[in-house]
């Protein structure tokens, strides 16, 4: 197959990518769209190996089955609940591919007489860079939101400096590489720098700003690629890998404004210490009022409209299925049942989104947060299933707040607030909440499944 | 200068890929916003193509046999399990489609 030949093959490939995200426009289109671009990887996957050649095709093939199949069994057997940290891992593990393919390349070249181009050098050190970059951080954010390790935010004095120090280690061994010093080791001293800036990196940002992270993290990882296209010089690599870090960096400041938030602040904010200033000593008083399923089931059959707000704890607790089975009974008794959906409810944007669909709760349900912040007035019961800082009202009220400024939906607004939770500790942000000790919130403690479970048997027989 | 040109190609289609990539996403609704990161997430996994391109290399030494399976290994990883998550999510919007409505009303009836 000629290089001509091979080149029109993956641009081929490189308009299903386009048409892949394209087609994730319409809900009703985008599964086929994401066919359409596996379908073009599958191309590009079979003209490389046949312009590859035949060497150590067995040894090829076994990578590609241990490789894919593991991805596709974690795939399948991977809870609607913890695909983000799902996604992380699949970042991470393609970051580590294209460090560990500029490392071969380097490997590659560097026995060949004359120094290598410059811009090759350049694109072997940045892509190493930023893949060894995004492997090690994507892997504990992994570990973060999997709880492995703690989700809180990890800081100490003194961090930005350590942190800009090993990034500057990083970066002088690159620069040592471009300005001709012809060492394998540099590249090598290069990752473990770069590797150890990823995990310094995200260590210290909580829980909550996970996912802005990981899509920060993708974008880093289609950077890389593009930056090994530039190294092989191979045009597919960097159309794609473009792409994606070019969609990635956007989807990241969407995902920041949408928390009303700038990236900065995610990233060296260190987001949701605990102590912030001179709010620290302010701990929300008040007592909290705890409630019974029964009482609850009793308000809920004799509201006429209830707005039901999912949060993370729906989503541990697998009960979309229970609420969209007490939601139907409800409406059955002619209550007028919403859902109201703050953009970054869960731990990704569109997280309650995808629950919901699961559970095949109707569309016309789904109220976005402008909508149903308009209808909480109106609302007789307000629903809140394991969400908190998406309704903290302290990002409304209270400036010495970390979270001051978010947009959040207005339950407190509603009639009757009725918080489900597991207990009073405080959300994945680890900020206080006032509306939990609010004049109208009741609070029912316990599993969310098991107490929409019972709310649902105790409506049944009112 | 045969190289000097075909860097000058590569930077136009990279520039011009950054252009696309904004463009083609900023129409993307945000309930799709996970689906869409999980995606692209996918796309980079064509970095499998430069795996290939390294175990695929004759003569290799012990390194490049190491490197070569381990790359190819973790790119298959993120270009299978990416695809697949991807379509698990969007296959649950795909389900309402298409009579959601009324597979509503039927429910509730």
């Amino acid at each position: 197959m000629s290089t001509n030949v091979t080149n029109l093959l993956y641009l081929i490939t490189v308009v299903t990518f386009i048409l892949a995200l394209r087609f994730l426009s319409n809900p009703a289109h985008a599964r086929r769209g994401n066919q359409i671009g596996a379908a073009g990887m599958v191309l590009a996957v079979v003209v490389t190996w046949i312009r590859a050649g035949s060497a150590s095709w067995w040894a090829i093939a076994l990578a590609m089955v241990v490789g894919g199949g593991s991805g596709a069994v974690a795939a399948r057997r991977v809870k609607m609940t913890a695909m983000p940290q799902m996604v992380a891992l699949f970042n991470g593990v393609g970051g580590g591919a294209a460090a560990v393919v500029s490392l071969a390349e380097l490997h590659r070249l560097l026995p060949q007489p004359g120094a290598p181009e410059v811009d090759i050098s350049v694109s072997i050190a940045l892509s190493a860079l930023i893949g060894a970059i995004s492997f090690a951080g994507s892997l504990v954010a992994f570990a973060k939101l999997q709880e492995l390790i703690g989700g809180r935010p990890l800081t100490y004095r003194g961090q930005q400096l350590a942190n800009g120090l090993v990034f500057l280690a990083a970066v002088t061994a690159g620069v040592a590489l471009v300005a001709g010093v012809q060492d394998e080791w540099l590249l090598w001293a290069l990752c473990g720098a770069a590797l150890l800036f990823g995990v310094l990196f995200v260590l210290p940002i909580g829980g909550a700003d996970m996912p802005v992270v990981i899509s920060l993290l993708n974008a880093f990882t289609g950077l890389a690629v593009a930056a090994g296209g530039f190294e092989l010089e191979n045009t597919i690599l960097i159309v794609a890998g473009m792409l994606v870090g070019a969609s990635g960096t956007l989807l990241t400041l969407m995902m920041a404004r949408a928390m009303n938030r700038s990236v900065a602040s995610v990233l060296f904010g260190a987001f949701g210490k605990v102590q912030q200033g001179a709010s620290s000593g302010r701990t929300v008083d008040g007592s909290v009022r705890p409630t019974t399923v029964d009482d609850v089931a009793i308000l809920l059959a004799y509201a006429q409209k209830v707005a039901i707000v999912p949060g993370y704890g729906m989503a541990v607790a697998q009960a979309q299925h229970d609420v969209r089975g007490l939601a139907d009974l409800l409406e059955q008794r002619g209550t007028e049942v919403t859902y109201a959906i703050h953009p970054v409810a869960g731990r990704m944007p569109g997280h309650m989104n995808v629950l919901l669909a699961e559970a095949n709760v109707p569309y016309p349900a789904l109220k976005e947060m402008e909508e149903a912040n308009v209808e909480f007035r109106r609302t007789d019961v307000s629903l809140v299933i394991g969400a908190n800082d998406v309704v903290n009202p302290d990002a409304r009220a209270n400036p010495g707040s970390p979270i001051y400024g978010m947009p959040i939906l207005d339950v407190d607004r509603s009639g009757t607030v009725v918080v489900l939770k597991r207990s009073m500790s405080p959300g994945f942000a680890g900020v206080d909440n006032p509306l939990f000790v609010g004049p109208n919130t009741m609070m029912l403690f316990g599993d969310a499944k098991q107490s929409v479970a019972g709310l649902a048997a105790a409506v049944k027989t009112l | 200068m045969a190289h000097t040109t075909l860097l000058v190609s590569e930077v136009t289609v990279l520039v011009l890929a950054i252009f696309l990539g904004f463009e083609v996403i900023s129409k993307v609704p945000t309930l799709l916003h996970t689906p869409l990161m999980s995606g692209t997430n996918a796309i980079h996994g064509i970095v499998i193509v430069g795996a290939i391109l390294v175990l695929a290399q004759p003569d290799k030494n012990a390194f490049m046999w190491i490197v070569g399976l381990a790359a190819v290994t973790l790119a298959s990883a993120n270009v299978v399990g990416g695809f697949v998550v991807t379509d698990r999510m969007l296959e649950m919007f795909k389900k309402r489609k298409g009579g959601a409505a009324e597979g509503t009303e039927e429910g509730a009836a």
